[in-house]
């Protein structure tokens, strides 16, 4: 679904409004890494690139025994409280058992909600083979 | 039959499998890639050429792997995000694959951190689960991420590892579900020390219909001391091990460590056979591979069935 033309002026003017109010959102609340292509609902609303290893599909092996990161052992694993946070969810519970395509780099830093709004964000390179609902999920 | 590798072969043919780690040398000699080698050669059915394990330098995995093949072993090429982009990957893939490489184990890997030079940049393109499925890809529909065709496409086996024992525990059995639809074909477990967790883990597997779809390996190993014990499971990332395991070795005059170590692992064989759904073991015996051998041997998983032998099997199966 496409509701607004990437390269359009209009689109570059709306991300130049939008960008900085994103940005400060969801910084504030999920300490957003601004990858530009969000998958929050994916994951209990946790934001997987706080990852050092940017795990998109889960949690790492090196995951300590009282559920903090193997990098910084002060803090929880960013996967772990995704697990968990998505079961409470009303809606999408599932979508953490989805794979998720690799990242694209290019669109770092820019608005995740314009990228979807233009449909940039469901891009993916032209080998992929995305699959749908993994498991019993 | 994906790769016709001697592992998928012994898997196939629903033969208990054996595999083994070992840890490339701090040496550009190929004689030591070989001393490490010939101990486990008679006694696995394919060797773990280790990717920088620890995220320490030693050589590399291809390299020690080509070395290996050169001398007619077969080998699983593990293979970690940490170092390398999607370009050096999926190139890698290719050499590995003319170099005659046919099982590969595709890993996030540990960060850098957990290394001797912490200061390096990580690179983690990719997770596990890209590179497992841009390898699948590769092999299947013959064509680079980008969707450039290759003229012949890689003959892999392909690999994925799981640790039980990381939490969230409950959910591990999913993440393997996850990495069954994205392309494994065989897993590696990380050390089993904890059975009753595995257990719990393998039932979880098995509701999710997992042992019919994908080969399971559990990692074992032995540990030679009390402090070997304490370093593996303070300082290597992903390991548990039950205090009750150190006791036991601490109770253990010093004289016998070894030997206990050796014991341990080999009770732990017999108890993960029993388990419905695990293929095989993968035994991790960091420059021990002496000991390896020892624990093969004496759980009688020894001698290995040879690819012609094995062709036999299925044939009467």
């Amino acid at each position: 679904m496409k509701l607004l033309n990437e390269k359009s002026k209009t689109t570059k003017l709306l991300e130049r409004l939008i960008l900085p109010l994103e940005k400060f959102g969801k910084e504030e609340i999920f300490d957003c890494r601004m990858c530009g292509q969000c998958i929050l609902h994916s994951t209990g609303l946790t934001c997987p690139m706080r990852c050092p290893k940017n795990e998109r599909n889960g949690p790492c092996g090196g995951v300590r025994p009282d559920g903090n990161c193997e990098v910084y052992p002060d803090q929880a694993c960013v996967w772990v409280q995704a697990v968990e946070r998505a079961s409470r969810l009303p809606v999408w519970r599932d979508h953490i058992n989805h794979l998720q395509p690799p990242v694209d780099w290019q669109l770092q830093g820019t608005s995740s909600w314009i990228n979807l709004l233009t449909g940039r964000d469901s891009i993916q390179p032209r080998g992929w083979i995305p699959l749908g609902e993994t498991g019993g999920g | 039959m994906h790769a016709g590798s001697r592992l998928e072969h012994v898997l196939r043919a629903g033969r208990f499998a054996v595999t083994a780690e070992l840890n490339p040398p701090d040496s550009a000699d190929p004689q030591e890639v070989y001393n490490a080698a010939l101990v486990l050669a008679d006694v696995v059915d394919a060797i773990n050429s280790t990717d920088a394990s620890g995220a320490n330098v030693h050589m590399s995995s291809l390299g020690s792997c080509a070395l290996l093949l050169q001398a007619g072993y077969e080998v699983v090429m593990q293979m970690s995000c940490r170092d390398r982009n999607r370009i050096a990957l999926q190139g890698d893939l290719l050499g590995a694959s003319a170099l005659g490489v046919k099982n590969v184990l595709c890993l996030t890997g540990d960060d850098v951190t957990a290394g001797d030079q912490p200061e390096a940049r990580r690179v983690f393109d990719f997770d596990s689960l890209h590179l497992l499925r841009t390898a699948r890809i590769m092999r299947d529909q013959g064509v680079f991420l980008s969707g450039r065709k290759i003229s012949v496409p890689p003959r892999l086996f392909l690999g994925a590892a799981e640790n039980p024992f990381a939490p969230p525990l409950h959910w591990r059995a999913q993440r393997l579900a996850k990495k069954a639809e994205a392309g494994a074909d065989f897993i590696q477990t990380q050390y089993v020390f904890d059975v009753k967790v595995f257990r719990e883990f393998m039932a979880r597997v098995r509701d999710l219909g997992l042992h019919e779809r994908i080969f399971i390996l559990a990692g074992v190993g032995p540990v030679k001391s009390p402090k070997a014990a304490e370093f593996l499971r303070t300082r290597v990332p992903g390991v548990v091990i039950p205090d009750s395991v150190i006791e036991r070795l601490k109770k253990t005059p010093r004289a016998h460590w070894r030997e206990e170590g050796i014991e341990i692992c080999v009770e732990i064989i017999q108890q993960v056979r029993e388990i419905e759904g695990v293929a095989g073991i993968h035994v991790m015996a960091y420059r021990q591979e002496e000991a390896a051998a020892e624990i093969i041997r004496r759980v009688g998983l020894f001698p290995r069935m040879l690819p012609a032998q094995l062709e036999t099997v299925q044939v009467q199966l």
